[in-house]
């Protein structure tokens, strides 16, 4: 089993933390074989900012995701740039707040209001990467919910942790209620 | 413990872990992260780092620092290892040892600060004037940023050489989950036992692996760039400058065996894959887990001394040779002084700064 995961968005989303919190969840926590990369340099400065993880049970060679399996669009600018390298089975997520434009569009990307959500619960749009992998880990099951705190918890700053767990919870509680909805 | 590290990281780690305790550098992309591990954790492990003013003050206040008695590394990127080419050679006439770690971008000049490639391993043979025992080495994941960083450290201690890791911004750059063991082995230059007023610093008998003194301990050295006797002080008579010459080609002559390192994968299918580094990665993927596959590979963990007489003895008779590398033909130039004109060589190169895929690869064959 070889997944690809790729995380784009703007610089200062936490794109990159946010490829290393998957990777450190599957890698030290699940004992999967991790490869964490990100777009490097200019390119990474204000524009689009990219972070990519593969994770496998195999030894991981080509270290770059060439097909994702589950693609993520922090902003307009990450979808505008990876929307279509992808295969026909990439989950999609987005982010609502920057991708609102193209819902009718793309009906197939799974929109949710990470931004919004940490903006009205926690007061700050920072949590909206945390909040995006608590949903992405219940969406994909990619990585385990347990895991997945643990890897935050060793990741963020000790007086932040209580917000930090409260985000994860909060993106888990996006997908499943975009789940029910979607349940037919 | 296990650990998400970098390239960067690992090596930093290691070298730490080894026992370095002086690294002195100028910090550019893509090697900023080794500084920046030693610039906050050194001090805590009892060492001194120090910022230079650039890599010319580097490469000498290591040397300075080894020839003191500490574990001593530097690491940059291309353009600063061009400055500290003449250094290099000088740690290797004072027969000081020290780590150089280049962590390759794209090149020439300033070149691609943020992109990686493999262009420099034609310069850590002879970037430095004259004939120099070169000794470099080259890591294809983080476990091996981690592991022959050690090796290194290991190497230029017994052969009293400098000693240059290559890694590049690809290895540097990508996290993996390694063991951090609690402690690794490796050599530590011993006192020498004799009286302090007969000791030879360049006696034969201690060229490798073998005790030699260092300032403050109250023995007579004397260290110079200058080709030198065996008390250290220049010569220009012929039977001295020869002898000088021979005790360094024997440094990497005598322990052939010791330095060479290379992985070989099914090198009895019909056609090889010859890479290193990064370079390996995409070519992996074509000759490992599939049984069907016509290729074999064989990649150089030691890149210098080259291993001409394992590869002739491995090369013969197959009829394709493929060298898969981030350069415009560095290593395919080795390869086709030892094949026949009966194996065809397909160099496989990319220079614009992203790493070869397996498909490119595919396609090119």
């Amino acid at each position: 089993m070889r997944k690809e995961i790729r995380i784009t968005g703007t610089g200062g989303q936490g794109i990159i933390l946010a490829g290393i919190i998957v990777a450190e969840a599957s890698g030290l926590f699940e004992g999967k074989n991790v490869v964490q990369t990100q777009a490097y340099g200019p390119e990474a400065r204000g524009g689009a900012s990219r972070s990519e993880v593969i994770i496998s049970d195999e030894p991981i060679y080509f270290p770059h995701a060439t097909n994702p399996d589950v693609l993520i669009m922090m902003s307009f600018e990450g979808y505008y740039k990876f929307h279509s390298h992808i295969h026909k089975n990439t989950v999609k997520i987005g982010d609502s707040f920057f991708l609102g434009l193209v819902q009718d569009l793309e009906k197939d990307i799974i929109l949710l209001p990470f931004t919004e959500t940490a903006r009205k619960v926690l007061g700050k749009a920072l949590f909206s990467n945390i909040i995006m992998l608590g949903a992405m880990s219940k969406i994909t099951n990619i990585i385990g919910i347990e895991a997945l705190k643990k890897a935050v918890s060793d990741r963020v700053p000790e007086r932040y942790i209580n917000e930090n767990m409260k985000a994860v919870d909060l993106g888990i509680e996006l997908a499943e209620k975009w789940k029910s909805e979607h349940s037919s | 413990m296990k650990k998400l590290f970098s390239g960067n990281e690992a090596c930093a780690e290691a070298a730490l872990l080894a026992g370095v305790r002086f690294f002195a550098g100028y910090p550019i992309t893509p090697s900023t992260e080794i500084a920046e591990y030693m610039a906050s954790n050194m001090p805590k492990r009892g060492g001194k780092f120090i910022q230079m003013e650039d890599e010319l003050a580097s490469i000498i206040s290591i040397i300075g620092a080894s020839a003191a008695g500490v574990k001593s590394m530097t690491a940059t990127s291309g353009p600063g290892f061009s400055l500290m080419q003449e250094g290099i050679g000088y740690a290797a006439m004072t027969e000081t040892p020290t780590l150089i770690v280049n962590v390759m971008r794209g090149g020439p000049s300033t070149g691609l600060p943020t992109k990686g490639t493999q262009q420099d391993v034609m310069q850590t043979k002879w970037g430095s004037h004259g004939d120099r025992p070169s000794i470099t080495l080259s890591a294809e994941n983080v476990k091996e940023a981690f592991s022959l960083t050690v090796r290194s450290i290991d190497i230029a201690e017994r052969l009293r050489l400098p000693v240059i890791l290559l890694l590049d911004e690809f290895i540097a750059h990508m996290r993996e989950v390694i063991d951090i063991p609690e402690r690794v082995t490796v050599y530590s230059r011993q006192k020498p036992d004799e009286d302090p007023q007969e000791y030879v610093h360049y006696d034969d008998k201690r060229n490798y692996n073998a005790p030699y003194a260092w300032f403050g301990l109250g023995y007579k050295i004397h260290l110079t760039g200058l080709t030198h006797r065996k008390d250290g002080f220049p010569t220009n008579k012929e039977e001295e400058i020869r002898w000088k010459m021979k005790r360094l080609r024997k440094k990497i002559d005598d322990n052939l065996s010791f330095l060479e390192d290379i992985e070989i994968i099914h090198p009895e299918r019909d056609n090889i894959i010859i890479t290193f580094g990064s370079g390996s990665r995409p070519s992996k993927e074509l000759v490992e887990g599939d049984e069907q596959s016509k290729f074999g590979l064989i990649r150089l963990r030691t890149i210098w001394p080259f291993p001409y007489n394992t590869l002739e003895t491995l090369l013969k008779g197959k009829k394709l040779v493929v060298v898969v590398e981030m350069n415009e033909g560095q290593i395919e130039g080795e390869v086709k002084k030892i094949t026949s004109d009966k194996t065809s060589i397909l160099g496989i190169h990319r220079v614009d700064g992203e790493l070869i895929s397996p498909d490119e690869i595919r396609e090119a064959l």
